[in-house]
């Protein structure tokens, strides 16, 4: 398996979605294992800005060439913005899904990186999921 | 994966980086690198896959010609040697048991290539109907089956020795040897594009694989897995059995009139005539989603607001950029612009029925799609 990216400076999720904390703001995407796994994106249905998502529940869904899959909040709050980008360009997440492939900004509701894990641990998670 | 059987090039697809999928019992490559690159590789340069999966079963004897008349939608004692044809194996109420392409491979001798999913079925369908002093024999063990697909495969084949090969007209095959192998090569394809199906020896399949991906580098051929198979069949409209046919489905519905000879007696053309008098009660027709959303099968059809049928196959198409897909309707709802609905998680999203193939091409004066 390739090598897949794992920035040291995010929080990540068990459903292999990172965050990238910054006050108020918390930038949220799918990291390099995932787009890896899902290959070609070809569709992203992201929330309305204003919408309220919940820790651990689906709160929009990515399409690959052959597949349909859910992407949950890493942590409850409110979408305060969403890359419009990924309408025209869902490659975006597959090309650089840490930078010009994120997906919405939301704002906490409580805290958001606390229940997350840290660059070592999710790389030990996608290690034994590779296994 | 241990339960799976294994192609002749199952070692080689895990050592070019395959995702590997479970596909009819078999451990198959769904892609190599991305389903839209080699997608793409087919319709610009040239793609190589492996459809070892597949059955071969040959039929031989005095009595196989007219059983294979008896057995195929259209006439195979028609067939002269050295061509293939397309057709079905009907049931006795009017469906479809597969979909197959037939190669007289002599006077006596027929190649009926069918899908890896319904080979069971199908040699059991044949034995029953044979009559005796026909042989039948199932190859499909024995034989590896390449398919070579795109605008260069001629060029790549004459760099391995098969440049004769590319004198072929479509639906025509020759035996030859290609970088040392023995193949039967047909000028044929299940994607819409230019190509070549090559049967070979099984233990010959893995070096002719790699073979023809050295002499294709410089042409721009890439390996290519099911994944693009399918997005490939799809933009040509070719039907997939257990999606567009079934058992249950009137090939007439499914837009295949051209494969039936409905004035022979073959099996379960008396029910297609049936069923052809009683009415068509919906029609095969391909549509592409002009909203904002991906078509997929199983999806709810609506027309005029009502559901009307089903998706039963529906992707984006890499090669139109927008997503396109096939479904059965109402023969009211089939013309070319009518506006339909797709409903993708529970929202309708506008789609309008178009002309089929989506994508097409012409070779060596036959169509492609």
């Amino acid at each position: 398996m390739p090598e897949t990216l794992i920035p040291d400076d995010l929080h990540y999720s068990e459903h292999d979605e990172w965050a990238r904390a910054d006050g108020e703001r918390v930038v949220v995407g799918i990291t390099d294992y995932a787009q890896q796994q899902l290959g070609d994106v070809v569709f992203v249905e992201l929330p309305l800005v204003g919408s309220i998502v919940t820790g651990g529940e689906p709160f929009g869904v990515i399409e690959s060439v052959k597949a349909v899959s859910d992407l949950y909040a890493p942590f409850s709050g409110e979408v305060t913005l969403v890359n419009d980008a990924l309408v025209a360009r869902p490659e975006l997440v597959n090309q650089d899904c840490y930078g010009e492939g994120w997906m919405v900004v939301v704002r906490p509701a409580g805290d958001a990186t606390g229940g997350l894990l840290d660059a070592a641990a999710y790389a030990k998670f996608v290690d034994q999921r590779s296994a | 994966m241990t339960e799976l059987r294994r192609t002749p090039l199952a070692a080689l697809h895990e050592r070019l980086g395959a995702r590997m999928v479970p596909f009819a019992g078999f451990a198959m490559p769904v892609s190599y690198t991305s389903i839209i690159d080699e997608h793409r590789a087919a319709r610009e340069t040239a793609a190589l896959f492996d459809v070892s999966h597949m059955g071969q079963i040959a039929l031989e004897g005095a009595a196989a010609a007219a059983c294979a008349d008896h057995l195929c939608s259209r006439a195979m004692s028609t067939l002269a040697p050295g061509r293939v044809r397309y057709a079905l194996l009907c049931n006795d109420a009017g469906g479809v048991v597969d979909d197959l392409t037939v190669y007289r491979t002599g006077d006596d001798a027929f190649l009926l290539c069918v899908n890896a999913a319904n080979l069971a079925g199908d040699r059991a369908w044949i034995e029953r109907h044979a009559p005796g002093g026909v042989a039948v024999r199932d190859e499909s063990d024995a034989t590896g089956l390449l398919a070579l697909q795109g605008p260069a495969s001629a060029a790549i084949l004459a760099e391995v020795d098969g440049a004769a090969l590319g004198e072929l007209r479509r639906f025509r095959f020759a035996r030859a040897e290609v970088a040392g192998r023995r193949v039967l090569a047909s000028r044929t394809g299940y994607t819409g594009a230019d190509g070549f199906e090559l049967y070979c020896d099984a233990g010959d399949a893995a070096p002719l694989f790699e073979a023809l991906l050295d002499a294709g580098r410089e042409h721009g051929l890439r390996p290519a897995g099911l994944g693009a198979r399918d997005t490939l069949r799809l933009e040509a409209a070719l039907p997939l059995y257990g999606q567009e046919l079934d058992g249950e489905t009137s090939p007439l519905e499914a837009g295949l009139g051209r494969f039936l000879e409905l004035d022979r007696d073959f099996v379960g053309a008396a029910a297609i005539r049936h069923r052809r008098h009683a009415g068509a009660a919906r029609a095969l027709v391909g549509f592409e989603v002009t909203g904002r959303g991906i078509a997929r099968s199983g999806y709810p059809v609506l027309a005029a607001g009502e559901i009307a049928g089903r998706v039963t196959s529906g992707a984006p198409s890499p090669t139109l950029g927008r997503a396109i897909g096939l479904a059965y309707v109402p023969p009211a709802h089939a013309a070319i612009g009518t506006p339909l609905e797709i409903e993708v998680r529970g929202r309708a999203i506008p789609a309008r029925v178009v002309e089929t193939p989506f994508v097409s091409g012409k070779v060596a004066g036959r169509p492609t799609g």
